[in-house]
């Protein structure tokens, strides 16, 4: 093997990913769109013209005018000021469940990969888990601990909790057959350590290309529970509350749908994208057929 | 007869490669992997193609057979099979003719056969490609070729899946498929290498035997001089992707002409034991009616159970070195992951040091790991691919509380003592070779000043002139430190090397136990004797250039 090549570092997968390599348009049009709609949404409490909740029944279901760039809505509140503010709340769901499905599963997953008593008690916890249909299982958390943000993030997060188990879990399994593994068992070092020093890097890679799924897969869930009713309490605007208050109005002003709805699809499209790009990036599979 | 080396001069030539260069376009600098090479095949002949990893025999091969990766392109030359060039040949001639004129056998017959066909489909799918036979006449074809290739029991077999069959059995039908259309050339790359000996050198007998009835050229590749001993007509040395020379096999033995294929032969283990040492008197590690038991579990009803280790039991005492060699399955490797504590023995004392650490638990072992250091055969894995060196050698002595400062210090002497320069401290296992990827594995081990050094078929995977140093380096660590060494291996040859002492297993028990001179050079046992029969080459006395029989009138009496 050429003596020039990168050193193997945890920290590889994260460059490669930031070095961004040729891989087509998409990947970089998905980049920036997903950037635009970031700083939007944070940067929305300091630029929006309106305060989103504050009513105007003089201009109720008005189209794109002076001060109202996209219209106003049933109650005169500002579309615009609405959907970007709104944006806030679905991306940090989005993310805040991400995080927290990645790093329980990723406990769990380790645990089950690694002892084998426990493998076969969690394995199937999460396969019942699995048998649930996670919108069902959303609902009836949600109804049973009310509406809050937190409850929404645990009530999207549980379901998503077993695919990552089973995916770290078949990574922990194949690398804890591995040679210098069963070295380090020799030379002393405690399973603790063993677990974070020489399992958990192994599971960095596919885990960032699960996160990006998961992100984009909560964004959703949480409008979906929005528009049912199930989501965090209706006044606060989020995508999902937009689109559900807007519903009743759709035939005579569909903006009211179409603006978060179509926030909601880029953003998620553009995740799916990055994702996709991250696991061809990654896989060392694809990569050997790429090149 | 000693040597095959019949005279083909007057033979059809089969093969002829004329300057074959095969180069890979798109890498900078356009490095070449084959640099002009020249091998004349003749009909009837085997030409054994030897070289050490690395030296383009594959890639002749695979340039042979039309099959070479996309990265890697023919740059110059010709490739006559009877005279035709198949250089310019287009994909789908290319596929007519393989099989039906050149056909090839792999080393892993489990991956070369498809596991979900029946054996028996997959022998009569060469004829459908390559013949206009009807179905009936297809299969008494196939079942006629399994008779030759002396499969028993030809009707069943015919019906099985891969998996079914053994290792021996499943390069038997790779070795049909091969042959059932009668090529005019059969390319086998290392066909041997995964099996046990006493397999080798019926698949060896069989492809003689076949070649004799067919008359078909082998293309033979291998690593092991003992194989071209056994087999070759003619012998091709490669290095770098040139041909260093080559000869008939007896001239090349005896007398080879490039300092290279001198080197390559002085290299090759002898089969006599070496002179034992004196016996210590300081036992270290003592096993008493080791037992591993698999299976038995199940809620229901008893599951099967396989006695992967029976009543296993030696001493060992310090700086010596104790051979177990067996065949796969012998439960060689399950004696030293028992040893290891890697997996818990069913019942027996594994005596350390005075102290029974069978039966304790993971936190009352932890004192004792220290004594007890591994070495596995995988050098690319046995190493965390992220870690550096450093990172990697440190990590025991920090597990028992050495300081930073100290086990680093302690590491760069250690590289000097491998052999590695310091500053391989600070680089990561992909960039070095598999035989300085050992040495930094027994390097770690030795880091921590063990008792006991178990190394798990240390030394197979890596070339024979690799090989040879890291033995010479296991010898000297041994001295230094007086580690006592456990060492596992298929290989009589190494053991013959380092052995003071030599256990023999054969399905979990073990047939023979005593000095490595008794067991190797009178066995008791008729299972030592067909593992001592088996080995190729056993005739002749590679470092000497000569016969053993030569070799034994040559000693002063």
């Amino acid at each position: 093997m050429a003596q020039d090549t990168q050193p193997a570092s945890a920290m590889q997968p994260l460059l490669r990913l930031i070095r961004l390599p040729n891989f087509g348009i998409a990947p970089k049009i998905a980049a920036l769109v997903l950037l635009v709609i970031v700083v939007l949404t944070l940067l929305a409490p300091w630029i929006v013209p309106h305060d989103p909740l504050a009513m105007d029944p003089l201009v109720r279901l008005k189209g794109p005018m002076e001060g109202h760039p996209l219209g106003t809505d049933n109650f005169g509140r500002d579309i615009l000021s609405r959907v970007l503010i709104g944006g806030r709340l679905s991306l940090a769901i989005g993310i805040a469940t991400a995080i927290v499905a990645v790093a329980l599963g990723l406990v769990i997953g380790m645990v089950a990969g690694f002892f084998r008593t426990a493998d076969a008690i969690i394995m199937r916890m999460m396969d019942a888990l699995m048998a649930i249909p996670s919108i069902l299982l959303a609902i009836a958390l949600v109804a049973l601990n009310g509406p809050s943000v937190g409850s929404v993030i645990a009530a999207i997060t549980i379901p998503e909790i077993p695919r990552v188990v089973r995916l770290v879990r078949a990574v922990v399994l194949a690398a804890r057959e591995e040679p210098y593994v069963e070295a380090a068992i020799a030379l002393g070092s405690s399973m603790p350590k063993i677990l974070i020093r020489h399992l958990v890097p192994n599971t960095l890679a596919p885990l960032i290309v699960q996160g990006t799924y998961i992100l984009a897969s909560a964004i959703l869930t949480e409008a979906i529970l929005s528009f049912l009713g199930a989501g965090v309490s209706t006044e606060t605007p989020t995508w999902g509350n937009i689109m559900a208050e807007g519903r009743m109005f759709f035939r005579i002003k569909p903006e009211l749908i179409l603006y978060p709805g179509l926030m909601l699809s880029l953003c998620i499209l553009a995740i799916n994208l990055l994702g996709d790009a991250a696991r061809d990036m990654l896989d060392p599979r694809l990569k050997k057929r790429a090149g | 007869m000693l040597f095959k080396s019949r005279n083909f001069d007057n033979a059809d030539i089969a093969l002829q490669a004329e300057s074959l260069t095969v180069a890979l376009p798109d890498t900078p600098g356009q490095p070449q992997v084959l640099k002009g090479i020249d091998v004349t095949i003749r009909q009837g002949e085997t030409v054994c193609l030897v070289g050490e990893s690395g030296s383009g025999k594959s890639v002749t091969s695979l340039a042979i057979m039309g099959l070479l990766p996309e990265a890697l392109k023919v740059a110059n030359g010709k490739i006559n099979l009877q005279g035709q060039n198949l250089l310019p040949l287009t994909q789908a001639q290319m596929r007519e003719l393989r099989a039906a004129r050149v056909a090839m056998i792999f080393q892993e017959p489990m991956t070369a056969l498809n596991p979900v066909l029946r054996v028996g489909d997959q022998i009569m799918e060469v004829m459908e490609l390559h013949t206009r036979l009807g179905q009936s006449e297809r299969r008494k074809r196939a079942k006629a070729i399994m008779e030759q290739v002396h499969l028993p029991d030809v009707d069943r077999i015919f019906r099985s899946y891969p998996h079914q069959l053994s290792g021996g059995q499943r390069q038997r039908i790779m070795i049909a498929m091969a042959l059932v259309l009668e090529p005019v050339l059969l390319i086998a790359d290392e066909p041997t290498t995964a099996l046990d000996v006493t397999t080798q050198k019926q698949i060896l007998s069989l492809i003689d035997e076949l070649q004799q009835k067919h008359g078909t050229a082998v293309l033979f590749i291998t690593h092991d001089m003992g194989v071209v001993a056994e087999i070759a007509d003619t012998v091709y040395v490669m290095k770098h992707g040139e041909i260093v020379e080559h000869a008939p096999v007896e001239q090349l033995l005896r007398h080879p002409r490039e300092e290279y294929t001198h080197k390559l032969l002085s290299a090759v283990p002898s089969l006599s034991p070496r002179d034992p040492r004196p016996a210590g008197s300081e036992v270290v590690l003592s096993v008493e009616r080791l037992n591993k038991i698999y299976g038995g579990g199940g809620i229901l009803r008893k599951l099967p159970q396989a006695h992967a280790a029976k009543d296993v039991t030696f001493t060992l005492t310090r700086g010596r070195t104790l051979g177990i060699v067996g065949e796969s399955g012998s439960g060689k490797s399950t004696v030293a992951r028992c040893i290891m504590r890697l997996i818990d023995p069913s019942s027996g004392r594994i005596m350390l040091d005075g102290s029974d650490i069978a039966s304790l638990s993971r936190g009352a072992l932890r004192p004792h790991r220290k004594k007890l250091q591994v070495v596995f055969q995988d050098p690319m894995r046995s190493l965390n691919p992220r870690w550096t060196i450093a990172q990697s050698l440190i990590e025991g002595p920090l597990n028992y509380g050495t300081s930073r400062r100290d086990a680093l210090a302690e590491a760069k002497r250690l590289m000097g003592v491998v052999g590695l320069p310091e500053d391989s401290l600070n680089r990561y296992p992909h960039q070095f070779s598999g035989g300085q990827r050992q040495r930094i594995a027994i390097a770690r081990a030795v880091m921590m000043r063990p008792d006991v050094l178990v190394a798990d078929e240390a030394v197979s995977a890596l070339d024979v002139s690799v090989q040879a140093q890291v033995l010479a380096l296991l010898d000297q660590l041994q001295q230094e430190f007086g580690i006592a060494i456990v060492f596992i291996t298929h290989d009589l040859r190494v053991a013959a090397q380092i052995c003071d002492d030599v256990i023999v297993m054969q399905r979990g028990e073990v047939v023979e136990h005593g000095p490595a001179g008794e067991v190797l050079g009178a066995p008791a046992h008729a299972y030592t004797r067909a593992l001592i029969d088996a080995a190729p080459g056993r005739d002749w006395d590679f470092q000497n250039f000569r016969s053993m029989s030569e070799t034994e009138n040559a000693q002063p009496a």
